[in-house]
């Protein structure tokens, strides 16, 4: 019985609701038109496609969206480093939607919905719930200052929606 | 206009990069060095993975493993890397009493120490190039050399199996001059979880591993070999081994973790 004693429960860090939004973690896989590698050193040209892939969204994204401001706009920039990522338009289980990310340096700051289905029911549920809930999370993993995600090994399809995913494109 | 992200004043340089291969995206992401020589070695261990790739994947009908398991090629036959990995598996099948598994419905099937083991040398590699920290993340497991900055020491996040996007904890690298995290789940790709005993699937309880140890080459084959033994005998089984800390989690939702898991907690 030694060895029970030794087993502690770990209290969670808590970070997240039990919600099942992971769908929309792949809103965050920003497709900037302006090149994504920001970072202090240049981007290593280690092989051609693979910056991309950190960038690409959903194969479902349909590009320019109503009112043309899937164009990855990057807009803002000046002394503060306050800028904003409108990313691509994405299908999501209620539709297609299309998240503008505003960070400061490289950490996300705030996520808003730049647009979702209107004429879909469940609009409401999107609006009241999902978005906060895609904005908490990101927030969160944001302020728990991370430099990576260990997690089940994911496809590279699944990349796309992993948190790590999120991370490398708020920060190539 | 690239624009300069603005870092702490005595923040040495970061060059960040994901790469699709073997099936998943590798993150990288490397502080400080000589900016030519970052390149170049990154440059350089991402080749190497390509090439353990196709060296090693049992999905290419063509590659060396995949020839060595139809007897069409000896392990002398192979590039050296392969009796390596062979060698590397067949210690872990023994430390783990064949719960880690080089073979799969009789096959030989390395798939499961692979992508860690390439992970690790692609830190490794770059690490050489004379760089003040190396995060490599391949899909999911984690291999840190150094620190990101001088005061401050890698973390990684545990992501929280049952609550997507959350995150169960966060490992900190402080203290350790390499940590690898490495995390096996029910979400697993590619790594057969099977009981010795039965040869059929292994009944667990458990929905994720996490294992915490110098090399991702050990917490990669350590992570599943516990999750395929369930809570009970996996912890007792971690605990055991030197120098190895971990997290599991079961399908009740219950968090477990070694003893000294919290050290390395931050």
């Amino acid at each position: 019985m030694h060895a029970l004693k030794k087993r502690s429960p770990l209290r969670r860090v808590v970070l997240a609701s039990a919600a099942t939004v992971s769908g929309l973690v792949m809103l965050l896989s920003l497709k900037p038109h302006t090149q994504p590698e920001i970072a202090a050193a240049p981007a290593p040209a280690a092989s051609s496609g693979a910056g991309s892939s950190a960038g690409t969204g959903g194969s479902s994204s349909g590009g320019s969206s109503a009112g043309g401001s899937s164009s990855g706009s990057s807009s803002g920039g000046s002394a503060s480093g306050t800028r904003t990522v409108t990313g691509e338009t994405v299908q999501t289980r209620w539709g297609p939607v299309q998240v503008r990310v505003t960070l400061k340096g490289r950490r996300i700051t705030d996520v808003t919905a730049v647009s979702y289905p209107s004429d879909n029911p469940r609009d409401q549920e999107i609006s009241s719930y999902a978005i906060p809930q895609l904005r908490r999370e990101t927030l969160a993993a944001q302020s728990a200052r991370i430099d990576s995600v260990s997690g089940a090994s994911y496809t590279s399809d699944g990349y796309k929606q992993s948190l790590q995913s999120a991370l490398d494109s708020a920060r190539l | 206009m690239a624009e300069a992200v603005a870092e702490p004043a005595n923040a040495p340089a970061a060059v960040r990069h994901a790469e699709e291969v073997m099936g998943t995206v590798f993150s990288f992401d490397v502080r400080g060095g000589e900016p030519r020589a970052v390149r170049a070695a990154l440059r350089e261990a991402v080749a190497e993975l390509h090439r353990a790739d196709a060296v090693f994947s049992t999905y290419r009908e063509d590659s060396q493993v995949s020839r060595l398991a139809r007897g069409e090629l000896t392990v002398e036959e192979c590039d050296p890397e392969v009796a390596e990995v062979l060698a590397l598996g067949a210690e872990a099948e023994g430390a783990s009493d064949g719960w880690f598994s080089l073979r799969y419905r009789g096959e030989l099937d390395p798939t499961g120490i692979v992508k860690g083991w390439a992970a690790e040398r692609a830190a490794r590699r770059i690490g050489a190039a004379g760089v003040s920290g190396v995060s490599v993340n391949g899909g999911g497991d984690v291999q840190l050399l150094g620190a990101p900055e001088p005061q401050r020491p890698w973390r990684v996040g545990v992501s929280d199996p049952l609550r997507p996007g959350g995150l169960a904890a966060v490992v900190s690298s402080a203290g350790a001059a390499e940590l690898a995290v490495a995390t096996s789940g029910t979400a697993e790709r590619g790594a057969h979880i099977v009981d010795p005993g039965t040869g059929r699937s292994a009944v667990t309880d458990l929905v994720a591993v996490t294992v915490v140890a110098p090399r991702l080459t050990w917490a990669d084959c350590w992570a599943t070999a516990a999750f395929a033994m369930g809570s009970r005998q996996g912890l007792a089984w971690l605990e055991s081994l030197p120098d190895v800390e971990a997290l599991l989690i079961t399908a009740g939702d219950e968090v477990r973790c070694t003893a000294g898991l919290a050290a390395r907690l931050g």
